[in-house]
């Protein structure tokens, strides 16, 4: 998948509640239609950034998608400032 | 002519537009009653409980909750009041009170685990799990919320009964009672009991 984005998170080996406590500080410096690219290794994350995206009021999830990254899964989520 | 003919409809208009604006005003007033009413983006908590395990899990959501946007405040009272303290203080207390300050733990550093605890073995050993996972640990999970903007309220009573002074919790937190919590409570999407 090719996706645009301004910004990456490195969530890579961090638990529940860190990517999204991680995401939710670049997101704050994120222009209004910019994109950020979150990349975790906690499968929990899937859920955990659609919810994220849902009770973030300017936050849209663009897609998430799954990779092997230095031999490990990591779960990509691409979010765009709104 | 043309000029009664503007006065005219001037006089016609004038009680339907004076009727509009209280209808208007009367609109208003509904909307600020059910604004009034209606929750915020707030989650409210009570940490009851001094466990390890069972602050560990108020933080992770507080801080999850904050991170997510939300408005957090978190109410400590009872057990969990042992959490915010920072020293042992025995001057100006009851006998009673100073048995309770000595058989409690200070602070998050001295919280056991809810079960399996065997003497702080347990916890001890939660951590080291933790550390081995990635998790940070209850300490920073706690700074981090603080960072975003979590209200910590002490409760004021239990802090009597059990004879804890402001100094002896962390700095920087609020104290209050019961309708500091409601008032919270009332305006949250959201409420726990932990």
């Amino acid at each position: 998948m090719e996706i645009k984005y301004d910004v990456e998170v490195d969530a890579r080996g961090l638990q529940c509640p860190m990517p999204i406590v991680n995401a939710r500080k670049t997101f704050q410096t994120l222009q209004s239609g910019q994109t950020m690219r979150v990349l975790a290794t906690d499968p929990g994350s899937v859920n955990d950034f659609k919810g994220w995206a849902n009770m973030v009021a300017d936050a849209e999830l663009v897609a998430q998608e799954t990779i092997e990254l230095d031999g490990k899964t990591v779960y990509v989520h691409y979010v765009r400032k709104k | 002519m043309i000029a009664n003919g503007q006065t005219a409809v001037a006089d016609r208009t004038t009680p339907e537009l004076s009727a509009l604006q209280e209808q208007i005003q009367q609109l208003q007033a509904q909307v600020d009653a059910l604004r009034a009413q209606s929750p915020e983006n707030r989650l409210s908590m009570v940490v009851f409980s001094g466990d390890l395990d069972r602050v560990l899990a108020a933080f992770v959501i507080a801080s999850g909750a904050a991170a997510s946007g939300m408005e957090v405040s978190m109410f400590f009272t009872f057990w969990g009041l042992t959490a915010l303290r920072q020293k042992r203080e025995s001057r100006g207390k009851t006998l009673f009170q100073k048995l309770m300050g000595w058989m409690t733990p200070v602070g998050m550093r001295g919280l056991g685990v809810s079960k399996m605890n065997f003497g702080g073995i347990g916890a001890k050993m939660l951590r080291a799990m933790m550390r081995q996972q990635g998790v940070p640990q209850l300490e920073e999970m706690a700074q981090m919320a603080r960072e975003l903007g979590v209200r910590i309220v002490a409760c004021q009573m239990s802090m009597d009964v059990m004879g804890l002074h402001k100094e002896e919790l962390l700095e920087g937190i609020e104290v209050g009672g019961v309708a500091t919590f409601l008032g919270d409570a009332t305006k949250s999407k959201a409420t726990l009991f932990i």
